[in-house]
C-alpha cells in the first residue's frame, strides 16, 4: 500500500481504533474456556460484619489467564513446536498442552498422565534441553472443582537461556501426581515437601515421606482449609485477634 | 557414656546398643562397641543441636570405621510456616515475613519477592532507578556478609578459628552499613513492590567508599591466610567432590555449580535490576571441590566490590531522586523520618495527609488498611542468591494478599548433595563438604 497510494481509495472514515501493537486490550478476547477458579464476595472481601460500602451483594468470578493464541511470539512457539515434534518422534501420545502466556513467562498445563513421558523429552531432546528442574510448588484451588490441587514444575534451559513452567491438577478426592524423580533426582526434596504440605502423592518417588512438618503431624498445612492457627495476644489492656480472625481485606 | 539416656526412652530403638556420647567418654564407647561381637557398622545421630553442623541440621550417619556409607540429612526443626502465614498478610507485609528466611541473605529473600510482585503488577518498567541501584548496591553487600559468615564458620569448622574471627569482624562493617541504610542489621524488610522504603541516608556513600576501601585491604588477608595454606588446602581439596552432571541432576547452583567451570550466574544470563548494566565478571574454578567452593566465594566477594563501586558512584548521581513508584495505588505513600523519639512516619508526610490533602489521606488509607490488589497469574523470577537460585513463585487470585508464595531456596535444593558428597569419605570430611555447600536452616526450612 505504501508503495503506491495514489490508486487506493481514501477509506471511509470510522471510528479513530488505534492498531492493535499500540493498545494490547484491543485484542479480542482468547478462545477457549474461560475457567473459574473462585468467587470474591463483596467489595472488600471482609467477612461478617464491616462491609457498608453498599456492595456488600456483589459477586466477581476469579479468573486466571486464559489460554494464548499462536503465533506466541519469541522462542515460545519454538519450544512449543519443539514439544510437539519430540513427543511425536518419540511415539508418545500425549494430548496438546494447554498454553498460558501471562506477563512473558509460558505455561504449559499438562494432564498429568503426561507429565513424566513430556519430563523425559523436555529434559533429552536437544531442541529443548531442559537440564534442570528448578522446583515444584502446590497450589491449593479449593474452589476449582475437580482440580483442586496443583503442582506446578519450573524448568530452565540452561543451553537455550530460557524458563518454562509446567503445571498437572489433581483432584482433592484422587490427589496423585506421576513423580519426576526419575528424570530430575532434585525432585526427590521438593516432592517431599510438595506431599507434606499439600497432600499431592507423588506416585513413584522413592521415599515419599515428610520432611519439614513431625512424622506424625495430621493434616497438611499449606491447603486453604487448614487453619494458620495462632492465639490472641494481649498488649496494654488491648486484645488483639490472631491473624486469620482478624478483620482483614482480601 | 552415661548407662542412662537423659534424652530418650530405650524403645527408640528396635535394634542394636545405644550410646548417648557426654563427652570425655571415648573410650567406654570403644570398649562397649569391642563388647559387640563383629559389629563394625554403627549409626551416628549427628545434630540437630550440633555446633558443626551449620544450624539445626540433623545427619544420620552410617559408619563403617571411620568412612560414611550412608549419609542422610533430616531437615524442617527451623520450620516456621512463613510461607503460609505471607497469605494472611497484605503483598507490602509479605516482604516483612520473607525476609527471615534465609537470615544471611535478607536482601536476596526480599528481591526476589518483590521482582515477582512486581511483575504480577506489570510494573517491571516503571521501578525508578535509584530503588534499582539500591537493591543492586545493598544485595551485593549482602552477598559479601553471607560469604564472610560461609568462609568464617567453615573454617571454624575445621579448626581455623582466626578465619572465623576476621571473617565475623568484616561481616559486622556490612551489618554496620545496613544498619545505617535500613535501620536494621538483619530482617530489614525494606524492598518494597515499588521501590525501597526509604532514600539514603545523609553521608552513607561516604561510609560505603570507606567499607569499600577497608575491605580491599582486609580481603587479602583471607588469601593469605588460607589459599596456600598446607593444612586449609589438605582438608578441602578433593573433598565433597560434585561434577557437572551431578550438579545438574541434583538441581545444584551457586557457588557449587561454578566450582565445576561451569560460569552460570542469572546477574549475568538473566539479568534483573539492570545488572547487565554493571561491569563484572563471572568466577569460576574447575575443581568441583570444597577448595574451589571456597576460591569461588572469595573471588566472588572482589566482583562484589567492583558492582558496589559502580552503583555508588551512580547513587551520587541520583541525589534527591525517588526511590518508590511514581503510582499513588502501589507506592507506600509515607517516607520514614527520625524524630525526637525514634524512626517513625514523616512529619512532613503526617502535615501532608492531615492538613492538606484528600486525596493522599485517602491513599495512605487505603494501602495501610487494605493494600494494593495485584491481577490474578503467577510469575516468578529467579535471582542469584550467594547460596544459588533463589526464587519465589508467586500465584495471585486478584486479591491484597497472596494466594500463594513458594520460595525455592538454594540452600533446601544444595542440601540434597549431602549424601553425593559425603558417602565413601571420612567422618570428618562430611562437615567439610556441608560447610562448602553453605546451607542456611532457616532457608531450607522456611
Amino acid at each position: 500500500m505504501s508503495e503506491d497510494s495514489s490508486d487506493v481509495k481514501p477509506e471511509p472514515k470510522g471510528p479513530e481504533q488505534p492498531a492493535t501493537e499500540q493498545s494490547p486490550e484491543n485484542v479480542p478476547a482468547p478462545a477457549g474456556e474461560v475457567h473459574q477458579v473462585g468467587e470474591r464476595h463483596g467489595m472488600f472481601g471482609v467477612r461478617g460484619t464491616g462491609d457498608t460500602s453498599g456492595y456488600g451483594g456483589l459477586q466477581q468470578a476469579i479468573v486466571l489467564p486464559g489460554d494464548a493464541q499462536r503465533p506466541y511470539g519469541g522462542w515460545f512457539d519454538e519450544v512449543a513446536d519443539g514439544l510437539a515434534a519430540a513427543t511425536r518422534d518419540a511415539g508418545l501420545e500425549i494430548a496438546a498442552p494447554r498454553v498460558v502466556i501471562h506477563r512473558g513467562e509460558i505455561t504449559f498445563h499438562l494432564r498429568r498422565e503426561d507429565l513424566l513421558p513430556v519430563a523425559q523429552v523436555l529434559r533429552d531432546d536437544e531442541r529443548l534441553r531442559f537440564e534442570l528442574l528448578v522446583g515444584v510448588s502446590g497450589v491449593n484451588y479449593p474452589d476449582d472443582a475437580g482440580r483442586e490441587l496443583h503442582a506446578v514444575y519450573h524448568l530452565l534451559s540452561m543451553t537455550h537461556n530460557r524458563r518454562i513452567r509446567l503445571e498437572v491438577t489433581a483432584p482433592d478426592g484422587d490427589p496423585h501426581v506421576p513423580s519426576v524423580v526419575a528424570v530430575y533426582p532434585t525432585a526427590d526434596w521438593h516432592e517431599r515437601e510438595t506431599f507434606d504440605m499439600f497432600g499431592i502423592v507423588f506416585d513413584g518417588h522413592p521415599a515419599l515421606t515428610r520432611i519439614l512438618m513431625p512424622d506424625d503431624w495430621p493434616g497438611h498445612p499449606q491447603r486453604k482449609d487448614y487453619p494458620l492457627g495462632g492465639i490472641p495476644v494481649e498488649y496494654k489492656g488491648g486484645t488483639i485477634p490472631p491473624p486469620d480472625q482478624r478483620r482483614s481485606y482480601n | 557414656m552415661t548407662d542412662q539416656d537423659l534424652y530418650s526412652g530405650s524403645s527408640d530403638t528396635s535394634e542394636g546398643r545405644v550410646f548417648t556420647v557426654t563427652g570425655q567418654d571415648w573410650d567406654q564407647i570403644a570398649d562397649g562397641l569391642a563388647e559387640e561381637e563383629g559389629q563394625e557398622r554403627i549409626v551416628v545421630n549427628m545434630g540437630p543441636q550440633h555446633p558443626s553442623t551449620h544450624g539445626v541440621l540433623r545427619l544420620i550417619l552410617e559408619l563403617d570405621g571411620e568412612t560414611v556409607t550412608e549419609a542422610r540429612a533430616g531437615i524442617g526443626y527451623l520450620h516456621t510456616g512463613i510461607e503460609k502465614n505471607m497469605e494472611y498478610r497484605t503483598w507490602t507485609q509479605g516482604v516483612t515475613f520473607c525476609t527471615r528466611m534465609d537470615y544471611l541473605s535478607p536482601f536476596f529473600n526480599e528481591a526476589t519477592y518483590v521482582l515477582g510482585v512486581e511483575r504480577l503488577l506489570d510494573i517491571e518498567d516503571r521501578i525508578p532507578e535509584k530503588a534499582s541501584v539500591m537493591r543492586v548496591l545493598l544485595m551485593e553487600i549482602n552477598r559479601i556478609s553471607s560469604h564472610l559468615v560461609a568462609i568464617a564458620t567453615g573454617g571454624m569448622e575445621l579448626g581455623a578459628l582466626t578465619v572465623m574471627t576476621i571473617g565475623f569482624r568484616e561481616r559486622e562493617l556490612c551489618l554496620d552499613l545496613f544498619e545505617l541504610i535500613t535501620g536494621l542489621r538483619m530482617n530489614h524488610a525494606f524492598f518494597r513492590p515499588g521501590g525501597v522504603a526509604q532514600d539514603l541516608p545523609p553521608g552513607a556513600l561516604d561510609e560505603i567508599r570507606g567499607f569499600v576501601a577497608l575491605m580491599k585491604k582486609r580481603l587479602p588477608e583471607y588469601a593469605a591466610f588460607c589459599n596456600a595454606n598446607p593444612i586449609f588446602k589438605g582438608r578441602l581439596e578433593g573433598i565433597g567432590h560434585l561434577d557437572l552432571e551431578g550438579c545438574l541432576a541434583l538441581g545444584i547452583t551457586g557457588p557449587v555449580l561454578r566450582s565445576t567451570g561451569y560460569p552460570w550466574d542469572l546477574r549475568k544470563t538473566q539479568p534483573y535490576c539492570g545488572y547487565e548494566t554493571y561491569d563484572f565478571d563471572v568466577q569460576t574454578w574447575d575443581t568441583s571441590d570444597s577448595y574451589g567452593r571456597f576460591r569461588v566465594r572469595l573471588n566472588e566477594m572482589w566482583e562484589s566490590l567492583r558492582i558496589i563501586e559502580q552503583a555508588a558512584d551512580r547513587l551520587a548521581d541520583l541525589d534527591g531522586a525517588p526511590v518508590m513508584i511514581d503510582d499513588k495505588k502501589i507506592g507506600w505513600p509515607s517516607q520514614l523520618a527520625i524524630g525526637s523519639d525514634g524512626m517513625g512516619n514523616s512529619l512532613d508526610h503526617i502535615r501532608h495527609i492531615m492538613g492538606e490533602s484528600m486525596e493522599a489521606l485517602i491513599h495512605h488509607f487505603k494501602l495501610v488498611t487494605e493494600g494494593f490488589r495485584v491481577p490474578a497469574g503467577q510469575a516468578y523470577v529467579p535471582v542469584e542468591s550467594p547460596r544459588g537460585e533463589l526464587g519465589a513463585h508467586v500465584v495471585s487470585d486478584g486479591g491484597t494478599r497472596p494466594f500463594r508464595a513458594h520460595f525455592r531456596d538454594p540452600s533446601f535444593t544444595n542440601l540434597q548433595a549431602t549424601s553425593v558428597m559425603a558417602e565413601g569419605g571420612m567422618v570428618a570430611d562430611v562437615i567439610v563438604a556441608i560447610a562448602s555447600i553453605d546451607p542456611v536452616m532457616g532457608g531450607v526450612d522456611r
